[in-house]
């Protein structure tokens, strides 16, 4: 796959257009490294000059400031603002709402300012503007898919529309949950409880969410968030449902149907 | 008789007012142990949450029926207090209907709107107590009401139909005896009302005199009634009908996933990493800041006007993702947590002159590590709250101490924050791999 980073860019003169910052989950979790490759191809099929940083990344330090520890993440953002005012770039682009959203709020105070978009938002600018052109009677065309909000994409910074027009441009049945949009349940992934266990009670916040899923009749339920999309995943395989009901991301949707 | 009625009048009025602006004082002083924090920018859009959120009970209609309930209550409430000056004035000046004369016909207008709407405020509090009741709604029978909130909620509701039933039958009194032309009654002639009309047939049978008792004793258990619950506001949940509008004021503008920045910290971290700027070791500051909140004067001064004006409706709770599968964290028990911890501490210095560790905190005493744990930070919480209170923003500092001052973190998340120091990724990957995602597939 033919992905370059920003230092790629500059040994040759060039600056790219816009950074894909691809955040921890998308560069190890086997299951969100298939967001990050499907995003990576929609980006080159519609031949944006784009870049990674590789190497270079580092975890925003979201995890560790939701938790508390706010020296670490101030440790973080402070190197990656660093490598990012280094390069100069202006503006970013990430799959995990998480990162978006400490790159947009976060950053600033501390000296990083950027223009940072969702990755559901730049596609559907792209759908908008036909630079992605969607196959006829493509894989989704006609099936019946929701869509979970992200706690950090909806209720944090108020996208709601985006993921739900990229959505729309498959042609599929979309139908909304009991909970949904500014009212969506989390799916309990955030504020670091990803990185351990719940505390005591009835149930798994994911189970609870992957059954109002599941209660859609949906064939696929959309995320926009790779912790949204482990969760659920999660959720459904407790149910027995995986094979019946898929969780996909949002471009890897688009990914699969695109010319 | 006019004459000592008029002294006894002004002298509950007074004390009426004096006990509730030294109570008033004393929350204005409690809310104030909290951190300054600069909430008046951009008065714009003050306006427009005052307006919206306020005045309008925006958030409220995410449930229309019960809007429309509480509009009525409110609107009653506000509305009805304009009748309360006329009887004010009345008390003070020993007349009978002042208003009377000079509006004129508008004079019946006003009466017989603010009997529309107190028969309103009566059906709507009787739906409320069905509700909490007998319906037994799951937000408003939860575990965090137990005791002294759950009779709170039922005083209040109960008040206001006592309050309104004595403004109905003091009318109805009154204009039956206004046909009689009994005494003074005959004077200030306004006719029948609406709503007080339908209570006159019971009345009727009535003698003068005995009417004439009832309506001096609706007149003034009514006003007496009105400043008893003045005075209840302050230790009650309904204190809201208050402080939601500066709360609205002075609510957050920030998208709501930005958490506080902690410019001390930040400090702390650019000095080690560049330690050519820090200041000479006798320059720094002598006192080290607090890392995160430990007890309610850590907390801004935000935090605990938010705990004044919560009114326990628990939309919050109820939107939980944690509550909702048992966890123990209940945002609505940390406002009113916050809100307990800072009137013990205001006893505190009532009583000591100034706050004497009683070796209590917020963090441990109120709100156990279990509750703050189980966040998911979703903001659903914020999203709910009609009075615009913010429970997140208090977890958030809580856990700050917990980690930074205390140490005191589940050994995941230690895990993690090791994790991210070393490879800079919450899990244990290599950093050289953080690219493997393009050769693989």
């Amino acid at each position: 796959m033919d992905v370059r980073t920003v230092a790629d860019y500059m040994n040759s003169g060039e600056t790219p257009d816009i950074l894909f910052w691809v955040g921890c989950a998308g560069s190890f979790d086997q299951r969100s490294q298939k967001i990050t490759r499907a995003f990576a191809t929609i980006l080159n099929k519609v031949g944006l000059k784009y870049a990674i940083l590789g190497k270079e990344e580092a975890c925003t330090g979201d995890p560790a400031r939701r938790a508390g520890n706010e020296f670490l993440f101030q440790m973080m953002a402070y190197n990656n603002i660093q490598v990012l005012n280094g390069y100069g770039i202006k503006k970013i682009v990430t799959t995990c709402p998480h990162c978006f959203n400490t790159l947009k709020n976060e950053y600033p105070a501390l000296g990083g300012n950027y223009e940072v978009i969702h990755h559901t938002t730049l596609l559907q600018e792209l759908i908008n503007e036909g630079k992605i052109r969607l196959k006829e009677g493509g894989a989704f065309k006609g099936k019946r898919i929701t869509f979970h909000d992200s706690c950090y994409l909806g209720r944090a910074n108020d996208i709601y529309e985006a993921p739900r027009k990229v959505l729309e441009a498959l042609d599929g049945e979309l139908v909304e949950m009991k909970r949904c949009r500014s009212n969506g349940l989390c799916c309990g992934a955030g504020g670091a409880q990803m990185f351990k266990e719940d505390e005591p009670g009835k149930t798994r916040i994911n189970t609870d969410r992957a059954n109002e899923a599941l209660a859609t009749g949906a064939k696929v339920i959309a995320s926009s968030c790779p912790f949204c999309n482990t969760m659920m995943t999660d959720g459904v395989k407790l149910d027995e449902k995986e094979e019946e009901v898929k969780v996909y991301d949002i471009a890897e949707m688009i990914a699969e149907s695109m010319n | 008789m006019h004459i000592i009625q008029e002294a006894a009048f002004i002298v509950v009025l007074a004390v009426a007012i004096i006990l509730f602006s030294k109570k008033s004082r004393q929350i204005y002083r409690n809310i104030m142990l909290g951190r300054p924090e600069p909430l008046n920018d951009q008065p714009e859009k003050r306006w427009r949450n005052l307006l919206l959120l306020a005045f309008g009970q925006k958030k409220m209609f995410r449930n229309p029926l019960v809007a429309v309930l509480h509009f009525v209550v409110y609107a009653g409430f506000i509305i009805i207090n304009a009748e309360v000056l006329e009887i004010l004035l009345d008390g003070i000046l020993g007349k009978h209907r002042l208003f009377a004369e000079p509006l004129g016909g508008f004079y019946n207008v006003l009466i017989n709107s603010f009997e529309i709407l107190a028969a309103g405020v009566l059906l709507a509090c009787a739906i409320f107590l069905v509700r909490r009741n007998l319906v037994k709604v799951k937000r408003l029978n939860h575990s965090d009401l137990t005791g002294w909130p759950r009779s709170d909620a039922n005083y209040i509701l109960i008040t206001e139909i006592v309050l309104m039933t004595l403004f109905l039958t003091m009318n109805a009194a009154d204009t039956l005896l206004q046909q009689r032309g009994y005494s003074h009654y005959g004077e200030a002639v306004t006719g029948n009302f609406r709503v007080s009309a339908l209570f006159q047939p019971m009345l009727a049978g009535l003698s003068s005199g005995t009417l004439e008792g009832i309506e001096r004793t609706c007149w003034w258990l009514h006003i007496l009634g009105i400043l008893a619950f003045l005075n209840y506001l302050p230790y009650s949940k309904h204190l809201h009908i208050v402080l939601a509008f500066p709360n609205a004021w002075f609510a957050r503008l920030k998208p709501m996933g930005e958490m506080h920045n902690m410019p001390e910290v930040q400090k702390e971290v650019l000095y080690m990493m560049q330690p050519e700027l820090a200041p000479p070791a006798d320059q720094a500051p002598a006192e080290m800041p607090r890392f995160g909140a430990r007890d309610v004067m850590d907390l801004s001064w935000k935090n605990v006007l938010d705990a004044y004006s919560c009114t326990e409706c628990g939309r919050c709770t109820a939107a939980c993702p944690a509550n909702i599968t048992g966890k123990k964290l209940s945002p609505r028990k940390i406002m009113m947590d916050t809100r307990d911890r800072a009137e013990a501490i205001g006893e505190n210095i009532n009583a000591n002159g100034e706050y004497k560790d009683d070796g209590k905190s917020l963090v441990h005493d109120y709100i156990t590590e279990e509750e703050l744990r189980a966040c998911t930070t979703c903001n659903a919480c914020v999203q709910e709250c009609p009075v615009s209170i913010s429970p997140l923003d208090i977890i958030l500092q809580l856990r700050r101490h917990l980690v930074m001052e205390a140490s005191s973190a589940p050994a995941e998340w230690n895990g993690m924050f090791s994790n991210i120091e070393n490879n800079f990724a919450p899990w244990k990957f290599s950093p050289d791999d953080r690219d493997r995602w393009i050769s693989e597939n």
